[in-house]
C-alpha cells in the first residue's frame, strides 16, 4: 500500500483529494445507501464531480473567500460540495440540519453568506423563510428534487443543474479549476465552524488546511488508520467530530466514507457496512446496552445463561487481554470459547465485528459502560478536543487506557496546566481566529500562544489528562484543596441507584452533597426486597435506601482517595432530597444540568443543616406539577454520615 | 396549484345496490376528473365502502351505468379494474402480517410479473430480471413514504399508522392511475394524520395519481379535497367544492350538525 502523504504540496484539502484520484482513483471514497443499495463514489468519481460543482459555483459568482452554508444529513455531494468550496479558495460553513430557520439567521447573516447548498425541500423552505432576515443570501441549491417542482424562484438550482454548467465551464476552460487549486495555501481558513453558543451568540471558529491537517495527520498516524478502513458518517456535518473524522482524517488517510440511508437506518446500515473505524458519544452506546439487555432479559433460559456465565469472564478478564496484560491459560481459553459463543455473535449484532478502533467524547462516560464494550474486545476509547482544537486534544493510546481520563496528549500538541487549574494547550490544530471576533480570539488565545480550554484539569503522574469540572465551577475547599462539584457528581451519577447530585464545598471545611435517587433502579431494588414505599419522598426516606446510597457515596470516596488531586474532596455528610430536582422548578436546566447557584439558595437550610451538624431537618417545598397546579411535598430528611478515608497513593484503583 | 384536474375518467350514473331488502345505495351518481382528490363522505353505514366496492368491482349494482375511460359496463370486475390500474386500501388494514413490508410491497407488483411461476421458484432467466427491475420500483415506493427502517420488519411487528402507510406503500406499488382509499388516517394521531396527508398530496402531485379517498376527518376531508360528494343512508346529498359543500343546509344536518 502506497505511504499516506506527508510531502509539502499536499497541504490543502483539494491537493489531497487529487492525490487519491491519482493514485488510488478505482477505490471506493464515499458510499451512499440509496433505493435499499449500496451506491459507491470512487476516488476518482469523487474529484470529477467534486471539480464539476466548483465549476458550476464558480458560474453562480462564488470566489475566493466566500463562505458557502451546507445545510443537510450526511451525504456525499453535501461533502463534496465542502471540497468544491475549498477548491476555489472559499470557505464552507456546515450548519446543523435540524435547526429551526430562525436559529440559522445569525449563522447566515454573520458569515455573510451568499450561497447555500442545502439537501432537499424541508431546508429550502426554511432558508426561503428568513431570506428577506439575510438580503446578501444570493442563490440556494438543493440536492433532492423531490416536491421542488412548483418552486419557481430564479435562485434556486438543482445541484445536477449546476454540476453540468460547471462540466461546460470545465470544458471550455480546463485550466481553470487546476489553477483555483494551485492557488490555495496551507494558512488558508479551510472551514469555518459554530460552536453550539451555549454562552452567548455562537461563534464561527476558523480552521486553516493546516491546522485540520496536522491534527488529522497526527491522529492517523496515532492509530494506524489506512486507506481500507471504513467509517459510518452520521453525526451532524456542522459538529468538529465529525469533519475531523469524516472529511479531514478521511481525505488524509483516503479511507472510505459510509453515509446512511437515512437517520432511523443507522444501526441497519452500521451492521451492514461493519466499520472498522468509529465514534459515538456515550449515550449511543449507552442505549445499545440496553437494548442488548432488554432482548438477553427475553432470550430463553440456556441463551441467558451462557450470555451470563461469559460476562463474568469478559468483565474478570477482557480488558486485561486487549490491553495486552498477563491473564491466565485457563481464562484466556474460557475468553476464546466466549468470543465463539457470545462476544462474537454481540458484536455482529452491534455491528462491530470489524472494529479496530471506536472513540468516543463529549460526556463522561461511565466506567462499567466502558469496561463492557472493552471486555467483549471493542477497542474503545476516549478523545478530548473542542471545535477550537480540531477536536484533537488528547487521546487514549493503545493499551493505556484508564476510564477516568481522556489519555495522553495527542502528537504535537502541549498541555500546560494553569494556576487555577484551566488546561491550556498549544499546537498546529488551534484556530486561526474566531471570525469577525477579534477581542473574543484574544481572549480565548492567551500572550504565549495558548488557547484556555475553560476546562480544568491535571495531569497524572502518567501524564494522561483527567478533566475534573468546567474551569468557572471549581472552587476551593477553606483547606485549600481544589473542589471540582462535577468530577465528583459524575462519579456519584454512575451508580444506577443515583440520578443526580450537587456537592457543596467552596471555601467550606469539607464537601456535603444532595442525591436524588433513580426512581427507576432504586424502586426495582426495593421491591426484590419485598419493602413497601409510597412515592418517591417515602421511597427517599427509608433508612435501607439511605444506606444503599450511602454505599455507593462511600465506594466513591474510596476513588476520590486515590487520587491526590481530589483526596480531600471526599463526600463526609449527605442526604437524600425530598423531591427530584426538575426543570419546571427552575432547578434544572432544559437539558437537564443543575443550576447550582438557584439550588443552593433555595435548599439553603439544608446545607446548613448539614454543615451544622444536626442529624435531620424538616423542609417543606412548593411544587409545580405538569398540569400547572402547585402543590407541596414535606419531609423530616435524615443526613447521613459517609466514612472518608485517609489520603492513599495507589494509582491502580482508577485504572480499566 | 401547477396540477391540471383534468378529464372526467370516472362517470358513475344512477347506481343502486341492494343486499336483500336492505338498500345500500339508492340511484347515486357522480364523476371523478383525472389527477383530482375526490372525497366520499358521509355518516357510518351512508354507504361510502360500498361505494368504493362498486368502483373496483366487490359488488356489482344492480342498476345504473359505470362509464370509465369512455367504455361503458354495467359493472365493474375486479380483475379489470385493477389491470386498468385502480388500486385501493382497506378500512381494516389488509396485509400479510407475517411477511415483510418489502415483501408485501413486491406482492402489489404481482400484476407487473409476467413470467412464470417455474422461472421464478428457479429465479432464472426472465424471472431474475423481472425480479430486480420490481424491487427497483417497490424501493422507490420505499424511499416515497420514508419507510426505509422498517424495510425488513415484519408487517404484524409494526405501530398502527406505520401499517397504514405500508398498505397505501402496496397500492402505490402497482403504479396505480386511481386510487381508492377507504379511511386512510382512521385512528391515527395528529402526527401520523398530517404525514399521511402530506403522502397522499404528494402522491397526487408527484405521479398524477387520481384519488378517491373516504374519511371521516372534516378538518382533512376539506383541506386536501378538490371534490366532495356527501352520502346519507345511501342517498347523495351533496356534491360540489368543499365551501359549497360545507354551506349545503342539508348536508349541514345530516352529518355536521344542525346549526341552532
Amino acid at each position: 500500500m502506497a505511504a499516506t502523504p506527508d510531502s509539502g504540496a499536499l497541504d490543502t484539502f483539494p491537493r489531497l483529494l487529487m492525490h487519491h484520484a491519482r493514485v488510488r482513483g478505482d477505490r471506493p471514497a464515499m458510499r451512499e445507501k440509496d433505493l435499499g443499495i449500496w451506491q459507491t463514489w470512487t476516488w476518482a468519481d469523487v474529484a470529477e464531480e467534486t471539480q464539476a460543482l466548483a465549476c458550476g459555483l464558480a458560474e453562480l459568482g462564488f470566489k475566493r473567500g466566500d463562505r458557502l452554508a451546507i445545510v443537510g444529513d450526511n451525504r456525499p455531494r453535501l461533502y463534496g460540495a465542502m471540497l468544491a468550496a475549498q477548491m476555489l479558495g472559499g470557505i464552507p460553513v456546515p450548519m446543523y440540519q435540524d435547526a429551526v430557520a430562525a436559529e440559522m439567521v445569525f449563522v447566515l447573516q454573520d458569515a455573510g453568506i451568499h450561497v447555500a447548498i442545502v439537501e432537499d425541500q424541508e431546508q429550502v423552505d426554511k432558508l426561503l423563510e428568513v431570506k428577506d432576515q439575510c438580503p446578501e443570501l444570493l442563490h440556494i441549491i438543493y440536492d433532492e428534487p423531490r416536491g421542488m417542482r412548483h418552486y419557481t424562484q430564479t435562485f434556486l438550482h438543482g445541484f445536477e443543474e449546476v454540476v453540468a454548467a460547471g462540466r461546460i465551464h470545465n470544458r471550455n476552460q480546463p485550466d481553470f479549476i487546476a489553477q483555483e487549486i494551485a492557488q490555495g495555501k496551507s494558512a488558508d481558513v479551510s472551514v469555518m465552524l459554530y460552536t453550539s453558543g451555549t454562552t452567548g451568540k455562537p461563534k464561527g471558529v476558523c480552521q486553516s488546511h493546516h491546522a485540520f491537517i496536522s491534527a488529522a495527520r497526527g491522529g492517523s498516524e496515532f492509530d494506524g488508520l489506512r486507506d481500507t478502513d471504513e467509517i459510518l458518517s452520521y453525526l451532524p456535518m456542522a459538529w468538529v467530530g465529525d469533519h475531523l473524522f469524516s472529511i479531514a482524517q478521511a481525505i488524509y488517510a483516503g479511507f472510505t466514507v459510509n453515509c446512511p440511508e437515512s437517520g432511523d437506518t443507522v444501526m441497519t446500515d452500521l451492521r451492514e457496512i461493519g466499520p472498522t473505524y468509529y465514534f459515538a458519544p456515550p449515550r449511543v452506546f449507552e442505549n445499545m446496552l440496553t437494548q442488548v439487555m432488554i432482548r438477553m432479559e427475553d432470550a430463553g433460559a440456556i441463551k441467558r445463561g451462557m450470555f451470563h456465565y461469559f460476562m463474568d469472564v469478559a468483565k474478570r478478564c477482557g480488558s486485561e487481554i486487549l490491553d495486552g496484560k498477563p491473564v491466565s491459560t485457563a481464562d484466556r481459553l474460557l475468553y476464546a470459547l466466549g468470543t465463539l459463543l457470545v462476544y462474537g455473535p454481540l458484536r455482529n449484532v452491534l455491528g462491530m465485528s470489524r472494529i479496530r478502533v471506536a472513540y468516543t467524547a463529549g460526556a463522561a462516560i461511565g466506567p462499567d459502560l466502558f469496561r463492557f464494550y472493552r471486555s467483549i474486545g471493542i477497542n474503545l476509547k476516549q478523545l478530548y478536543g473542542q471545535t477550537e482544537t480540531c477536536a484533537y486534544v488528547c487521546l487514549q493510546p493503545d493499551r493505556q487506557i484508564k476510564f477516568d481520563s481522556v489519555g495522553k496528549p495527542a502528537p504535537g500538541v502541549e498541555i500546560k496546566i494553569a494556576a487555577n487549574g484551566e488546561i491550556l494547550v498549544k499546537g498546529p490544530m488551534l484556530l486561526t481566529e474566531y471570525y469577525k471576533r477579534p477581542e473574543a480570539t484574544a481572549e480565548a488565545i492567551n500572550a504565549e500562544g495558548y488557547f484556555m480550554t475553560g476546562d480544568a484539569g491535571f495531569l497524572d503522574h502518567e501524564g494522561h489528562l483527567k478533566i475534573i469540572d468546567r474551569a468557572k465551577d471549581v472552587g476551593k475547599l477553606s483547606g485549600g484543596a481544589v473542589f471540582a462539584p462535577n468530577y465528583i457528581e459524575n462519579k456519584l451519577k454512575f451508580f444506577q441507584y443515583i440520578k443526580e447530585a450537587v456537592c457543596f464545598g467552596h471555601d467550606r471545611d469539607m464537601v456535603c452533597a444532595f442525591i436524588n435517587i433513580d426512581m427507576g433502579a432504586v424502586g426495582n431494588w426495593a421491591e426484590r426486597r419485598h419493602i413497601a414505599y409510597a412515592g418517591y419522598t417515602d421511597l427517599a426516606c427509608k433508612a435501607e435506601v439511605q444506606e444503599l446510597i450511602r454505599e455507593c457515596v462511600e465506594k466513591v470516596n474510596v476513588e476520590l482517595a486515590a487520587d491526590d488531586m481530589v483526596a480531600d474532596t471526599q463526600v463526609h455528610r449527605f442526604l437524600i432530597l425530598h423531591k427530584e430536582l426538575d426543570p419546571d422548578d427552575d432547578e434544572l436546566t432544559r437539558t437537564r444540568k443543575v443550576r447550582r447557584g438557584f439550588v443552593a439558595e433555595k435548599y439553603a437550610v439544608l446545607i446548613a443543616a448539614l454543615y451544622e451538624g444536626k442529624t435531620s431537618q424538616f423542609i417543606e417545598t412548593e411544587v409545580k406539577f405538569e398540569d400547572g397546579r402547585r402543590g407541596k411535598v414535606a419531609a423530616d430528611l435524615r443526613i447521613v454520615e459517609a466514612a472518608t478515608l485517609a489520603r492513599t497513593t495507589a494509582a491502580a484503583m482508577g485504572t480499566a | 396549484m401547477a396540477r391540471q384536474i383534468g378529464e372526467v375518467i370516472l362517470d358513475l350514473r344512477n347506481i343502486s345496490l341492494r343486499f336483500g331488502g336492505v338498500k345500500a345505495l339508492s340511484d347515486i351518481s357522480f364523476d371523478v376528473r383525472e389527477h383530482e382528490i375526490r372525497a366520499i363522505i358521509g355518516p357510518n353505514g351512508a354507504g361510502k365502502s360500498s361505494m368504493l366496492n362498486v368502483i373496483n368491482g366487490v359488488y356489482r349494482p344492480q342498476e345504473g351505468e359505470i362509464i370509465f375511460h369512455g367504455e361503458h359496463r354495467r359493472d365493474m370486475n375486479t380483475h379489470a379494474a385493477a389491470a386498468a390500474g385502480i388500486a385501493r386500501t382497506f378500512q381494516n388494514i389488509a396485509l400479510f402480517k407475517g411477511m415483510s413490508v418489502l415483501d408485501n410491497l413486491m406482492a402489489g407488483r404481482n400484476l407487473k410479473m409476467k413470467s412464470h411461476f417455474i422461472q421464478h421458484a428457479l429465479w432464472w432467466g426472465p424471472a431474475k430480471r423481472e425480479e430486480l427491475e420490481n424491487r427497483k420500483k417497490v424501493e422507490e415506493v420505499i424511499d416515497f413514504l420514508e419507510i426505509e427502517h422498517i424495510r425488513k420488519t415484519p408487517v404484524g411487528r409494526l405501530p398502527y399508522g406505520l401499517q397504514k402507510r405500508v398498505e397505501l406503500g402496496r397500492a402505490l406499488a402497482a403504479e396505480p392511475k386511481m386510487l381508492l382509499l377507504d379511511e386512510p388516517m382512521a385512528g391515527m394521531n395528529v402526527e401520523e394524520k398530517q404525514d399521511m396527508c402530506r403522502f397522499i398530496l404528494d402522491v397526487n402531485d408527484q405521479f398524477g395519481t387520481t384519488i378517491v379517498l373516504i374519511e371521516h376527518d372534516m378538518g382533512v376531508v376539506m383541506d386536501i379535497s378538490d371534490r366532495v360528494v356527501v352520502l346519507d343512508y345511501g342517498r347523495k346529498i351533496g356534491d360540489g367544492v368543499p365551501d359549497e359543500v360545507k354551506n349545503n343546509p342539508e348536508v349541514i344536518s345530516a352529518y355536521l350538525g344542525t346549526q341552532h
